[in-house]
């Protein structure tokens, strides 16, 4: 036996340090904990971890412009786009060789339509100067060639956005999130009627709190109701809650659909009944309303498992304990019940809240164009514009805003106060 | 009773039945009087925490009546009662400080801040707890949070306090430290306390009197010496500390006295209890300690015994001996220090009084 009386490293019977003896004596159960997690392990990092990382790379990543015009892109460094001037002829017999090889490989329609997101017309240039090439005199003079085949190479704008996208590395896609440019005096707003992106960020936010609230004025009686009653009971009701998961979330959208239309079966029944005329059916569909109604739908399950969860441990000697000290029974409720179910608050809006901040398929079936979420349009910029950098951006943004989101939650309330069940 | 600021209890009559089909407690009639201890004592569904309940508001009776100082109670809501409890797990709120815990009942009463400080406060040094306000009950021992429900039920002075198994959670020890506690509580407070228990030495310990419950129905309503040295019915004999049974037949009735004959033609005599007739079936009921070795002619009952076996308990000596083909028949030796003379297979004489031995109904 060893001893630490004089402060020394306790050793093994071999005079091993017994910290590393412990440290070995673990390593294997630890590499068998490991190898059971491995499979998980491996399919989260290639299916999870490694296209998150991909797609926030692309959200700045911008080698198009150094791969198919190199020599341009570096002969613009000396270029001052300040001086109102375009560059000079060195550059265009720089742009010529390159979009020689360029139009060789059939590169130039991609580097068009690439920069086409930052100025719309620079696509059409490069087609029209692409075609344009082979007649041009090898000899030069340049300048006037290129002018000649499109005028707009003599604008300062178009060589300033092929300098700024030259780097490797850009920040345009975020600037664009964001809706802003950069323009000649640095960074700036782009003109109000452009700005799309803010205003969407800001609806999802608020959209997707309204639907929170609203998941939890319904779902908390409920979830009260199931923890109260007798498990028999409950579980039956427990299936009522259930049951929309079971159905497809398309179907239930469609049904929302029939049912919200202006010649829908609500409408219908309000007019019958008199409350509302014929010419003022309400508009309960494809816009705010309707993505409110259909995603709460949606949501509340999710909000529903988590109360329902925290308050069948809530023991009900709690409430007759306060109710034997004289509180009546909202006092009791308020006082002794609802701030043991806290953690179950928490846990179901933050479920609801970050499910309803990415949500895509309700909006865009039941959203119109004001009830659309800033997911609808990073799917629109997936699959049908094309401008991945964009939707990297905007996608890394609404990841950035929900864990900024987190944060302060777990300031305000604390994370460990969340409880799934 | 010290003084009396207790309450008086009456069940009048009171049924409860909670499935249409049986009932839990059958025609329950009590009277508590002010400032008394009375502890509801049985098995497990005996219907005891059911009274209790409907006492408390949280269960309506079915048919009859309760009172509090004679003034009906049934349709009153619990919160409007005024009646202290102690929960079985104590049931301290969680998200609440010990001072807010027993602050809580004093709030729900609007009672003025500085009032309810030094009523905390005070409660809180009775059951020496006076450091622990602001401690959360998680952060306290099993102990502590006891004496902070007991003092959670009693910091808004109500006339009548409810205990539903509060000891049920400590260990053996604590448990002992405890019934002490609540006993001087009682004791220098005067209120009127319902205990329920299922556990005969804390009802011994603490009562002034105590209701066997059994079946839905009071077996024996008595002070605990009573119910220890006159049990009416054999369940009491049975329940309340340890016994000896005997089956026989009654073949003779003389006052307060009977004989009795055992399956194997033994004659004891015993006290007349609980039978009604010769020709009856009984069961003798017969403490352990009650039984002498030393006999001599003058005693009642004289018995040979087998010594089946012999346990050494410390203070006394359990000796298992067969009475009459009974194998289970105990017997307590006082320790005093003598050599012990017994040995298992030794056949030796038993006696006892009469007096100690109750001829009680028979057991089903």
């Amino acid at each position: 036996m060893s001893d630490t009386t004089d402060g020394q490293v306790l050793t093994t019977q071999d005079g091993k340090p017994l910290k590393a003896a412990l440290a070995k004596a673990l390593r294997r159960e630890k590499l068998r904990a490991l190898l059971l997690i491995a499979p998980l392990l491996i399919f989260v990092l290639i299916t999870f971890v490694a296209p998150i990382a991909d797609m926030l790379f692309r959200s700045v990543e911008n080698g198009i412009v150094a791969e198919t015009l190199p020599k341009t892109a570096f002969a613009l460094r000396e270029w001052d786009p300040g001086s109102g001037n375009v560059p000079d002829e060195e550059v265009f017999a720089a742009l010529y060789g390159d979009m020689v090889v360029a139009v060789g490989e059939k590169k130039h329609t991609r580097l068009g339509s690439r920069l086409n997101y930052e100025q719309s017309g620079i696509s059409s240039l490069f087609r029209k100067t692409g075609r344009r090439i082979k007649r041009m005199d090898e000899a030069g003079p340049f300048t006037e060639q290129f002018l000649d085949a499109d005028k707009k190479w003599g604008d300062v704008s178009t060589w300033q956005v092929l300098k700024q996208f030259s780097p490797k590395y850009t920040d345009g896609y975020f600037l664009n999130a964001f809706d802003a440019k950069r323009g000649i005096d640095g960074i700036e707003m782009k003109p109000a009627d452009e700005r799309i992106y803010m205003l969407l960020f800001g609806r999802t936010l608020f959209l997707s709190i309204v639907i929170t609230l609203a998941c939890l004025v319904l779902g908390y009686p409920i979830a009260f109701l199931l923890a109260a009653l007798p498990l028999r009971t409950s579980n039956l009701l427990m299936i009522l809650v259930l049951l929309p998961f079971w159905t497809s979330l398309l179907v239930r959208t469609s049904a929302w659909k029939v049912l919200l239309q202006q010649q829908g079966v609500i409408n219908d029944f309000l007019v019958w009944t008199g409350l509302v005329s014929e010419a003022g059916r309400l508009v309960m569909i494809n816009n705010q309303t309707g993505t409110i109604i259909a995603m709460t739908h949606i949501l509340l399950p999710f909000m529903i498992l988590p109360l329902y969860s925290v308050m069948k441990t809530i023991s009900p000697t709690y409430v007759r304990a306060a109710k034997s000290l004289g509180a009546n029974d909202w006092t009791a409720f308020w006082r002794v019940y609802f701030p043991q179910s806290v953690p179950g608050i928490g846990a179901g809006a933050v479920l609801a809240f970050i499910l309803s901040i990415g949500y895509y398929i309700t909006p865009e079936l039941v959203g119109g164009t004001s009830g659309i979420f800033i997911s609808n349009r990073i799917a629109y910029h997936i699959s049908s514009s094309l401008n991945w950098g964009l939707a990297a951006s905007l996608g890394t943004l609404l990841l950035v805003a929900v864990l900024v989101l987190f944060v302060v939650y777990d300031r305000i309330v604390g994370i460990d106060n969340v409880k799934l069940g | 009773m010290a003084n009396t600021r207790g309450a008086a209890v009456k069940y009048d009559s009171v049924q409860k039945s909670y499935d249409g089909e049986t009932l839990v407690v059958k025609n329950l009639n009590l009277d508590i009087p002010p400032g008394e201890f009375l502890t509801m004592l049985g098995p497990s569904g005996s219907g005891k925490t059911t009274c209790l309940m409907m006492l408390a508001g949280f269960e309506p009776a079915t048919h009859g009546e309760i009172y509090l100082n004679d003034r009906p109670i049934n349709n009153v809501p619990p919160h409007k009662r005024g009646i202290g409890m102690v929960f079985q797990n104590y049931a301290l709120f969680p998200h609440m400080t010990v001072a807010e815990n027993l602050a809580f009942p004093l709030q729900v009463r609007n009672m003025n801040k500085a009032e309810q400080e030094e009523k905390v406060q005070r409660a809180l040094e009775m059951v020496e707890l006076g450091a622990f306000g602001n401690r959360r009950p998680a952060q306290l021992s099993g102990g502590q949070q006891q004496r902070v429900a007991v003092a959670r039920a009693l910091v808004f002075n109500p006339e009548l306090v409810l205990m539903d198994e509060p000891l049920g959670a400590l260990d053996k020890q604590l448990r002992e430290q405890m019934q002490y506690e609540i006993k001087h509580i009682h004791e220098s407070l005067g209120v009127t306390v319902v205990y329920v228990t299922h556990d005969q030495t804390e009802a011994l310990t603490m009562s002034d009197r105590v209701a066997v419950f059994n079946d839905g129905i009071i077996q024996q309503l008595s002070t605990p010496d009573d119910l220890y040295e006159d049990p009416q019915n054999s369940f009491v004999a049975q329940f309340i500390g340890e016994n000896n049974k005997l089956s026989g037949k009654v073949i003779d009735i003389q006052g307060e006295e009977c004989l009795v004959e055992l399956g194997d033609g033994t004659q004891l005599k015993a006290d007349r209890v609980n039978v009604s007739a010769v020709g009856d079936q009984t069961t003798l009921s017969l403490r352990p300690e009650r039984v002498e070795f030393d006999t001599h002619d003058s005693m009642d009952n004289l018995v040979n015994a087998r010594v089946e076996e012999l346990i050494y308990l410390g203070d006394h000596i359990r000796v298992r001996m067969n009475v009459a083909g009974n194998d289970e028949f105990i017997v307590k030796v006082r320790n005093r220090g003598e050599k012990r003379t017994l040995n298992v297979g030794d056949t030796v004489p038993l006696g006892w009084a009469l007096n100690d031995c109750k001829a009680l109904d028979a057991v089903v």
